[in-house]
């Protein structure tokens, strides 16, 4: 799992690429929430268009991702989420908690 | 009742993380020999990685046994995999199966369950306090016509 990101005036975008599962989400969390800690965003996009397959763990990602900007007063977007993980995402309703792109 | 077995593999794995890429991928090219859709195909491997990561997370918080993975081929394009392990078990399945319940912290979402049921047609959860975890999911491949020659 690789999370590169850009962060310009209080937006912060994470762009995902690999497996995010049990393994890839772990590493991604601690990733994910050392760059919120240092950029403070108003709003996260997280860009999930390299991730190559996803299970539950990426919906543990999104629901911190969401818990850490919330508490920044802050909001998160997903975008250019693949089949496959939109599916999981449908599944599980995350996008009447999430926006989704 | 259950349909006739036309094919089947069977293989037992360690509990380490790393092995649950393995294990759904195995799964995948096994129930490739059914012709399923791209959608059928990602729909097993989801759900095979939510059984199998529940097993290595749930079943053997703080030590390692075995897991292990049997999936059948039976008659009518029937999938059935069965994914078991023989660990601390679940002490209450009905609330296990509950979207959004976890007992593995921030790192799990509480929605293993709830993809299985919704990726697969059937879902059995059988478990035993201290003896351990049986998770069975079915699903029929839907026959696609082949083109005429």
């Amino acid at each position: 799992m690789e999370i590169e990101g850009k962060s310009t005036d209080r937006n912060l975008m994470l762009k995902f690429s690999g497996e995010l599962d049990h393994v890839g989400a772990r590493e991604a969390i601690r990733e994910m929430e050392q760059a919120i800690d240092a950029a403070l965003p108003r709003r996260l996009l997280l860009d999930f268009s390299g991730v190559t397959f996803m299970d539950s763990s990426g919906i543990a990602l999104i629901l911190r991702a969401q818990k850490r900007v919330r508490n920044l007063g802050g909001s998160v977007l997903i975008c250019h989420v693949p089949q496959q993980a939109r599916r999981v995402l449908d599944a599980a309703g995350i996008g009447r908690l999430v926006e989704i792109r | 009742m259950k349909n006739k077995t036309l094919n089947y593999i069977s293989m037992e794995f360690l509990s380490r993380s790393a092995n649950e890429g393995f294990a759904r991928t195995a799964l995948a090219c096994f129930a490739a020999q059914m012709d399923p859709t791209l959608n059928e195909l990602e729909d097993i491997k989801t759900a095979v990685s939510e059984a199998v990561t529940n097993a290595i997370v749930h079943a053997y918080p703080n030590s390692l046994g075995k897991v292990s993975l049997k999936a059948s081929i039976c008659e009518g394009n029937v999938l059935e995999i069965t994914v078991k392990d023989r660990g601390r078990g679940i002490p209450d399945i009905e609330k296990a199966r509950q979207p959004m319940f976890t007992t593995g912290g921030e790192e799990r979402s509480g929605m293993g369950f709830t993809i299985m049921e919704s990726f697969m047609d059937k879902l059995t959860v059988r478990s035993a306090v201290g003896r351990g975890t049986t998770v069975v999911m079915r699903r029929k491949i839907a026959s696609r016509l082949k083109p005429q020659q």
